[in-house]
């Protein structure tokens, strides 16, 4: 049986899809045989994000209506063994996708792979709510800033009380704080909400903390997920943060302002 | 922050992320106890009917206005009666606590 988890925010440009390409890449680079599903039908972007928008062909939609079989549609990633990619369609809206359908392709990968990983569209509407409906883990990605935090709120609310876990009186979903774009200077300065800040509002485990890095861009830029560029801090950040999802004990780095040496301090340059 | 920076006039701005995590607090904990004022439009209407028993109103006649302040907020009801009713506006203040 594989664990289901969804990466979500409610808000959207947190860096859901960066996540989603990251993590997933990240499982599958531990050994776990991964696939990744694109939730935001209509504006899909993870197979650009992966490096894999010239291979899609068949499409989440195409397989939940039965117009391509699951092996068809699921491309394989080209860099990272143990790793698929579920892309969503760009023509069609997101009713196209139904609680039964869904249902359907999450039975059929269960058996194949250790990780199913569900990229959430933005909002809380149908593909939203239907991304987080079969999670066992929930990945909440939150930018340290007051509309990202307080919809974070909101879709932890929603993970309590619509998720298939809630409605069945099963375990609840298991909750798992990722804070994105953070940088502990400008939270020196007491101008960015601090990890503790947003910690004592949310009130669920931190998983990691994404420092803000020229490494994202630079990642999404030429279709690479930011945790292949092991040199990076985002990279680095990343690949704690999956680590420490399988179980492992690491240190949370990112958190404190680096001191810098003495060249750095007079030329203010940048990491 | 380079050596140049100790030489600009320094207009250090006041720290906001404490205001952020101060608001953030407030909102959140409303939404958390559910969507409380989406009963409003429903007590309206009902209240449009209770007092339709007794004199005509109009629906433009009922204001209803939910105002929060701190930990306490406060349900405004503004009926205006018709002129038979000798008194042109009535205004009760109901407070609730949250």
């Amino acid at each position: 049986m594989a664990t289901v988890i969804v990466i979500t925010s409610g808000k959207g440009g947190v860096g859901k899809t960066t996540t989603s390409a990251a993590f997933s890449s990240g499982l599958a680079l531990h050994g776990k045989k991964t696939v990744v599903i694109d939730f935001d039908v209509g504006l899909r972007n993870l197979d650009l994000v992966m490096g894999a928008e010239r291979r899609v062909v068949y499409d989440f939609v195409n397989v939940i209506n039965g117009e391509a079989t699951l092996s068809q549609a699921l491309i394989r990633d080209k860099r990272v063994e143990n790793l698929h990619i579920l892309p969503a369609s760009q023509t069609r809206d997101k009713d196209a996708l139904t609680l039964e359908g869904v249902e359907r392709v999450i039975n059929e990968l269960h058996s194949q792979y250790d990780y199913i990983v569900c990229d959430s569209p933005a909002g809380i509407e149908r593909g939203a709510l239907l991304a987080l409906y079969f999670a066992d883990h929930a990945i909440v990605v939150t930018n340290p800033e007051v509309s990202s935090v307080r919809d974070s709120d909101r879709i932890l609310g929603i993970l309590a009380s619509k998720s298939r876990r809630a409605e069945k009186g099963m375990e609840p979903v298991k909750e798992h704080m990722l804070i994105t774009r953070y940088s502990p200077d400008r939270v020196q300065r007491g101008e960015m909400l601090s990890v503790s800040d947003i910690h004592d509002i949310l009130a669920i485990p931190l998983l990691g903390v994404i420092p803000e890095s020229k490494a994202v861009l630079r990642a999404s830029n030429s279709g690479v997920p930011v945790i292949m560029d092991t040199e990076s801090d985002a990279g680095g950040a990343y690949d704690d943060a999956v680590r420490r999802f399988l179980g492992e004990t690491v240190a949370q780095r990112f958190i404190q302002l680096e001191k810098k040496n003495i060249f750095q301090r007079l030329f203010g340059a940048e990491a | 922050m380079s050596i140049l920076d100790y030489f600009r006039p320094s207009s250090r701005p006041k720290a906001t992320a404490a205001v952020a995590k101060e608001r953030l607090q407030i909102i959140v904990a409303h939404e958390r106890g559910g969507a409380r004022a989406d009963y409003l439009p429903l007590l309206q209407k009902e209240l449009l009917e209770v007092i339709g028993r007794y004199v005509r109103i109009d629906e433009d006649q009922v204001r209803v206005e939910l105002e929060r302040t701190g930990d306490c907020s406060v349900l405004e009801l503004n009926i205006t009666l018709p002129d038979q009713a000798k008194t042109p506006l009535r205004q009760m203040a109901v407070e609730t606590t949250d």
